[in-house]
């Protein structure tokens, strides 16, 4: 019994360990290839899309995180993306495959715009 | 100008009665004792925690009714990890009123993320007050994810399509609006036209002697634009309401108490049920405002308010928790 709890939580930790290992290796990847990044992040803090306007080559997946303690939406103003409700830490992605403009806003607190230029 | 009073209009550079510097002075959370008392105007207001010091005879009305807004049942941050508890303060502060309110208002933000047990767990606890019925408001917090489907179910049965409507109560004409649907980005709140063309007609044939209450979640005058604390077509809604006397215009969303007046408009918010919000500007965004446990019922609220007949005041209390 005590042994394979043992077992079981040697298990764990490897688990932990590779989801840690496959993390940093996605991070690792993307900053190794910033010109051509295929992945970028907007962090939604103190009511504010940052950075609020970024710019990405076509193919590239953004992904938005929600970091306050109020829940916030990512709704493209041209009707081309929107999130469901974001709560604290919840994320939404989209993956931008045609260059444009692609202005966006929170529908809750539509004073919080961003862009999106695809290149 | 050695006497004059704290909040006395001082600055009114557009000659319309509105100090627009000086009405932040009559701004205050619930708990500190700051209120604006308008006599022979259109409205009282007290403070609860100043009842004891008041006529009791002054207090009583032919109608009162109490507002209790921002009750953001699901959010479990540290600004207050228990909502429930707190919705239950009010509920036990309201059934201990010497007069039971005939109803309540509830300005928005029902729920946190428009979740069915959230709206549940609020109806739950409003059974438990004195007063039975209660009228309802959304917040944006109220219609996420299905364009306030949901909500409508629930709250605002037979009313119109857009979940606005009106009512009388002894002889005061009361208007629920909605202003937290198809916000623009960059915006404030929305009434949209086919509200306020209801709007006009709703009112239309009223005598102007007809007290007015308004109520709606996003307040209906510009109190902080810059966090969207306003809404964008209200001018065009209190346009329709001028012919009136006594227009209060009730409103929740922004998590603390203010009053202003304008011309015969009075305008009030209310406290959260929840959390407090910072005074406009005065933090990097309108989030929760963590304050130390022991305050957080301080600047809780309900407001109380009370209507008496013939000299057309509307008493306007806020009344903390603590």
């Amino acid at each position: 019994m005590r042994r394979s709890v043992f077992v079981a939580s040697l298990m764990a930790m490897a688990v932990i360990g590779l989801g840690g290992i496959v993390g940093e290796h996605k991070s690792f990847v993307a900053s190794a290839q910033e010109k051509t990044a295929s992945t970028a992040e907007v962090k939604i803090d103190n009511f504010v899309f940052g950075p609020a306007a970024i710019t990405v080559p076509a193919g590239t997946t953004v992904t938005w995180i929600n970091r306050d303690d109020i829940p916030h939406t990512v709704v493209s103003t041209d009707k081309v993306f929107k999130s469901k409700v974001l709560d604290t830490d919840e994320k939404f992605s989209f993956t931008f495959t045609k260059p444009g403009e692609y202005p966006y806003f929170c529908s809750i607190h539509p004073k919080m715009t961003g862009k999106v230029v695809v290149q | 100008m050695a006497h004059r009073k704290k909040d006395e209009i001082v600055h009114d550079h557009n000659h319309d009665g509105i100090d627009r510097r000086g009405f932040l002075k009559c701004m205050a959370w619930a708990g500190t004792g700051a209120f604006c008392v308008m006599q022979g105007g259109v409205l009282k207001s007290y403070s609860m925690s100043r009842l004891a010091e008041m006529n009791p005879g002054d207090m009583k009305g032919e109608l009162s009714f109490v507002q209790i807004s921002d009750s953001h049942m699901g959010f479990n941050k540290p600004a207050n990890p228990d909502v429930a508890a707190t919705l239950k303060a009010a509920v036990d502060k309201i059934n201990a009123l010497s007069t039971p309110p005939e109803f309540l208002l509830h300005t928005g933000d029902i729920s946190h993320l428009s979740k069915p047990e959230e709206f549940d767990s609020v109806e739950q606890i409003l059974k438990s007050a004195s007063a039975k019925d209660v009228f309802y408001v959304p917040g944006e917090h109220d219609v996420l994810n299905d364009d306030g489907k949901q909500y409508h179910e629930r709250f605002a049965k037979g009313t119109q399509e857009g979940g606005w409507y009106s009512f009388e109560k002894k002889g005061v004409h009361f208007v629920g609006l909605v202003n937290v649907m198809n916000l623009k980005a960059g915006g404030l709140g929305t009434l949209g036209r086919e509200q306020l063309e209801w709007l006009e007609k709703d009112v239309k044939s009223l005598k102007s002697s007809t007290p007015i209450v308004v109520f709606a979640h996003i307040p209906l005058w510009a109190v902080y634009p810059e966090w969207g604390w306003g809404t964008e077509d209200s001018a065009q809604a209190l346009a329709y309401l001028k012919k009136f006397g006594s227009v209060t215009v009730l409103n929740g969303h922004i998590h603390q108490t203010m009053q202003k007046v304008e011309g015969n408009v009075t305008f009030h918010t209310a406290c959260s049920t929840a959390f407090p919000q910072p005074k406009p500007g005065e933090a990097p965004s309108p989030g929760p405002m963590k304050v130390p446990a022991e305050q957080l019922r301080a600047v809780l609220g309900i407001t109380d308010v009370n209507y008496v007949r013939g000299q057309h005041a509307l008493a306007v209390v806020d009344s903390t928790l603590a």
